[in-house]
């Protein structure tokens, strides 16, 4: 089974979290296009390459980020996300 | 008997006899001996019919990998009769004979063999029609197929699951294995070693060697307490992040290692000719594993064939064990004669070089092996031997990651990982000789110690002996046939080669249209050769083809060791003793039980219609603890409501209760509650009961994007509540002792108040799901008890009665409130449910808000609304019963019961947004597919002012 270290609880095994899918890009609601927030909203990108995802670890409810490598399913690193800000 | 003296049979405890039955005839063996070597030591060499010929067979390999030595137990199918202990009183049965063993009419299948080509299944029972193959031909096939047979009344066994974390796990306890996990430990790490063997030295075991080597590594081994010997126990996987399976006996150690080295060893390979699977056929490991192990002469006269220094050590060994050494046969051609071959030759045995095994025959009905062709001549034998190569065994190092290749120089599979935690020793990793296999594991020690910080000296790199090139067998098919390459599956050469001239050319393509290496032995004694074949019909090298995808697990595995254990996971709210006194019929709602009704299961529909008349006109108790409940604090705690619900929550005032309606990004209704503000940066917030988890783990998600200043608590467990409802529940209330004004002007309806009741600190909200004059009273889950008798005491002289679920759920149908998850679906929107009052227009921002306005420019299509069916309808529909329009699906009924307030049964449903009004009049399709005509109600069925709530 796949360790996922944890930014507060440390190395887990993965199945204590729960996988919330890529961080997507912020739209403005009100400046957005039906079709475009459809896409936004149905369309996911799936691209090879490393991925920022969110993270829940399940028994205490913590999220975070992972960035993930989609080909090698290596997780590069986790980081809390008061980080994301600074991302972006 | 065929038992030789000690020291021979280092397994086996000769003053214990052991008592036991095979296909109903009395065996004896002694503690210690497997099935198949206490048959073989009273002479018993067949143990099974092949899968799809029904020949004879016996031990090919004594490792427990193959068909060959599956048996039936009493209540276990397929066990390993190499592997499995006698006991005494055992009883054991062969498998996939139709008779017995000895007179199998199967047998007569051998006959028919060319009329079963490979392919034969998929090619013949496609027709003649198009549900033939499910009608008729599977039916069959299933009686023929299969090996053992499933005990269904199996008494239970205990299976047990425990955790293991070591710095290095080393798999194998041969030369290799032994030499990485001594010089592991001896720096210091935590090594575990296991191995699949009841004890630890893998070849040196039963090998030729000097047992001064294992014993000299043993006590080396004992002398070091951070090493832990697990012996018995297999490694059945490889997962992620070096988590592994190691299953012994009835026990998983749930693995996880930092460095894994991987000393698997080696698997030897079968030869292939005419008859090769012959009972007395064995691998050279096989003969000296049963005279070293088990103490039993394999045979009376052997030929051996030899194609490397193990050929020449069994032959050696067989001398010891008094067998008679007619002949050996080298394939080789060079001359070189080592120490071994001149030894064999000191002791008298012929060697014939650059000769091999041609075919072989055997006594009548083909039951043990008469006599074997070298050289065009005929040699009468009961014995053949076959050394002729090995195979890494790559299941563990490829699910790894690992791949296999082919050195063309040495004619060598290999195996390469990728540099990181797994390690390769031995002769998994190619080595030959002995002191190479430990000065390997020693290797991969250091690589695995240097990896997890130990200061570890590095060893000058020792030059392994050259390592010889492989011989390699040309694999040409008999003109006869019975040249198997897969035992377990019946398949000769000439069937893999007509795969390929069917097009398979792929070797997973292969494996998929012959079924080889899909037997118990996965390939074990196939796959190298399938390679083969298929290379040398394709014109490609071996390298190009390689083998089939390795995948957990790597043996089979007793379904007992995968299983959880059994114990229903259920909640209990803190009153579920006060609903079993009052007789309650308790019913699981989620993982909650809930009581139903109260009172005996004859008088349910009664009962039901007393605890509503009770709620109607005099007052009711309901226990609403399963509800969720969350606690937002914190500055934002308004905004935060805000963002996630569709109403105004920062305006809302301390001391007021306001409904709240979650959507999801969708715009999508997910689920609803009540927001009571307990103070200004403090609400207590009521989810529904399925959904508290999500909206729990939904809340912190949005907010580690908005980084609001706000904590989310799950009181869920912690609170209990109680819902106090009727005209008269005031009255009730204030009977108790409480610092709460419970009179209207002091405490109206949709507002809060703390304080204490009967001594138990609450927090009492004025909502209802009934319709009536309600009191919620949520209170410390320590102290529900407490409340309920309070409340319980003071309600008996105003007629109080607890009720249930269904009398909460036609309360509510009454008053068309909806249910979450009952009355939506993932596409419901507020609009449908008529909650546009529910949703903010003024706020800029909350989820769903974007695409609920999008989807009401996409257009309405339906609505949920009431339908009152005439008194005394015989036809009522039931839940999920459609609603037509002009013939066509348009909504469904979501909720339906008989209303003993309205004397009629009532429902909701959605409707087309064109019949929403009240009057239009909807067609339903009811279960017994008649169609009904039902009027629309566009308000509550009963109380349509909501006037009784607010007294």
């Amino acid at each position: 089974m796949k360790l996922l270290t944890c930014p507060m609880n440390g190395p887990r095994n993965i199945d204590e979290f729960q996988s919330f899918g890529p961080v997507r890009a912020k739209l403005d609601p009100d400046g957005t296009a039906d079709t475009d927030w459809s896409r936004h909203l149905f369309r996911a990108e799936n691209r090879k390459g490393i991925v920022v995802e969110w993270w829940r670890h399940v028994p205490s409810n913590y999220f975070f980020l992972a960035e993930r490598d989609l080909v090698s399913n290596e997780i590069i690193r986790t980081f809390d996300a008061s980080e994301l800000r600074d991302l972006a | 008997m065929n038992r030789l003296p000690a020291p021979f049979g280092s397994r086996i405890d000769r003053s214990r006899p052991v008592h036991f039955t095979f296909e109903g005839k009395p065996f004896e063996g002694y503690e210690g001996d497997s099935i198949a070597s206490a048959l073989a030591g009273s002479g018993q060499w067949v143990l099974s019919r092949s899968f799809k010929y029904h020949r004879p067979r016996g031990i090919l390999s004594m490792t427990g990998a193959d068909a060959n030595a599956l048996v039936q137990l009493p209540s276990e199918p397929n066990a390993a009769a190499e592997r499995t202990p006698i006991v005494e009183g055992l009883r054991v049965s062969a498998q996939n004979v139709n008779g017995s063993l000895e007179r199998d009419r199967d047998a007569i299948m051998d006959r028919f063999g060319r009329f079963l080509p490979v392919g034969f299944y998929y090619r013949t029972f496609m027709g003649p029609r198009r549900d033939s193959w499910l009608k008729f031909w599977e039916p069959i096939i299933r009686r023929k197929a299969g090996l053992g047979v499933i005990d269904t009344k199996a008494p239970h066994r205990h299976f047990d699951k425990t955790h293991l974390h070591c710095d290095v796990l080393v798999v194998g306890a041969g030369p290799a294995g032994l030499g990485a996990a001594i010089a592991a430990a001896e720096a210091g790490a935590g090594v575990v070693l296991c191995d699949e063997n009841p004890e630890i030295g893998g070849a040196l075991s039963y090998g030729r060697y000097d047992p001064g080597i294992l014993s000299g590594l043993a006590s080396r081994l004992e002398a070091l307490p951070n090493l832990n010997v697990l012996t018995g126990t297999v490694c059945n996987g490889w997962y992620e992040d070096n988590w592994l399976p190691l299953i012994q006996g009835n026990r998983l150690y749930r693995t996880r290692a930092r460095e894994v080295i991987l000393a698997t060893g080696a698997i030897e390979q079968p030869a292939v000719f005419h008859n090769n699977d012959l009972p007395g056929i064995m691998l050279g490991g096989a003969a000296q594993r049963l005279i070293r192990h088990y103490g039993v002469r394999p045979g009376q006269g052997a030929v051996v064939l030899a194609a490397n220094d193990d050929g020449y050590r069994t032959a050696l060994d067989l001398l010891d064990a008094g067998v008679s050494v007619i002949e050996l046969a080298d394939p080789r051609s060079g001359d070189e004669a080592g120490p071994l071959h001149a030894e064999l030759r000191g002791k008298g045995v012929a060697i014939r070089k650059g000769a091999t095994v041609e075919a072989a025959e055997g006594t009548p009905g083909n039951r043990h092996l008469a006599s074997v062709r070298i050289g065009g001549s005929w040699i009468a034998c009961d014995l053949l031997t076959v050394s002729i190569g090995n195979a890494p065994a790559w299941q563990l190092p490829c699910q790894a990651g690992g791949k296999v290749g082919y050195e063309a120089g040495t004619q060598m599979m290999t195996i390469t990982l990728p540099k990181g935690s797994v390690h390769l020793a031995g002769a998994v990793a190619g080595t030959d000789e002995l002191e190479d296999a430990i000065a390997s594991g020693q290797r991969a020690a250091t690589a695995a110690l240097s990896r997890l910080g130990h200061a570890v000296a590095v060893e000058p790199l020792v030059t392994p002996k050259s390592v010889r090139p492989r011989y390699v067998q040309p694999i040409v098919a008999d003109p006869k046939g019975r040249d198997f390459v897969d035992f377990d599956e019946d398949l000769q050469v000439k069937d893999l080669q007509n795969a390929t001239k069917d097009g398979y050319r792929e070797i997973e393509l292969v494996k998929r249209f012959t079924t080889v290496g899909m037997g118990p032995s996965q390939g074990r004694h196939s796959a190298l050769a399938t390679a083969r074949i298929v290379a040398e019909a394709t014109g490609r090298s071996v390298g190009e083809i390689g083998i089939t995808t390795a995948r957990p697990p790597v043996g089979p595995e007793t379904l007992g060791v995968l299983a959880g254990h059994h114990e229903v996971l259920e909640r209990r709210t803190a009153l579920h003793t006060r609903h079993i006194a009052l007789k309650a019929e308790m019913k699981p709602v989620g993982s909650w039980w809930r009581p139903y009704f109260y009172g005996d299961a004859s008088g349910a529909e009664e009962a039901v219609r007393e605890e509503i008349l009770a709620v109607r006109e005099g007052v009711g108790l309901l226990d609403v603890s399963t509800l969720g409940k969350l606690e937002i604090r914190g500055p934002d705690a308004g905004e935060f409501l805000d963002r996630l619900y569709t109403m105004a929550h920062a305006n809302q005032p301390v001391g007021r209760v306001r409904y709240c309606l979650m959507l999801n990004e969708m715009g999508s209704v997910v689920d609803d509650g009540v927001a009571y503000r307990l103070a200004q940066d403090q609400f207590y917030v009521t989810a529904t009961t399925g959904a508290v988890a999500r909206v729990y783990a939904d809340m912190l998600f949005w907010n580690a994007e908005w980084r609001l200043k706000v904590d989310v608590l799950n009181l869920t467990g912690a609170f209990s509540g109680l819902n106090v409802t009727g005209p008269k529940a005031r009255q009730v209330l204030e009977t108790l002792d409480s610092d709460i004004d419970f009179s209207h002007d002091a405490f109206p309806y949709l507002s809060g108040r703390d304080g204490t009741v009967a001594g138990v600190p609450v927090r009492v909200m004025r909502i209802g799901f009934t319709g009536e004059l309600s009191y919620e009273l949520h209170c410390p889950s320590s102290l529900a008890l407490s409340l309920w008798d309070a409340v319980m005491a003071a309600g008996r002289p105003h007629g109080l009665r607890p009720y249930g679920l269904e009398a909460s759920r036609i309360l509510r149908l009454e008053k068309g409130h909806i249910l979450i998850g009952q009355d939506t679906d993932a596409i419901t929107t507020p609009d449908e449910l008529g909650f546009g009052w529910a949703v903010s227009k003024k706020k800029p921002f909350f989820v769903g808000k974007r695409s609920i306005e999008m989807r009401a420019r996409l257009g309405q299509t339906r609505k949920l609304v009431g339908l009152q069916f005439p008194a005394g309808a015989r036809n009522i529909p039931g839940e999920s019963c459609l609603v037509l329009r002009g013939g066509a699906p348009v909504g469904q009924i979501t909720s339906v019961g008989y209303s003993p307030s309205l004397g009629r049964h009532i429902a909701l449903a959605y409707v087309h947004v064109d019949d929403r009004a009240e009057g239009s009049r909807v067609t339903v399709k009811c279960r017994n597919g008649e169609l009904v005509e039902v009027p629309v109600v566009a308000h509550a069925f009963f109380d349509p002012s909501n006037a009784r709530q607010e007294i």
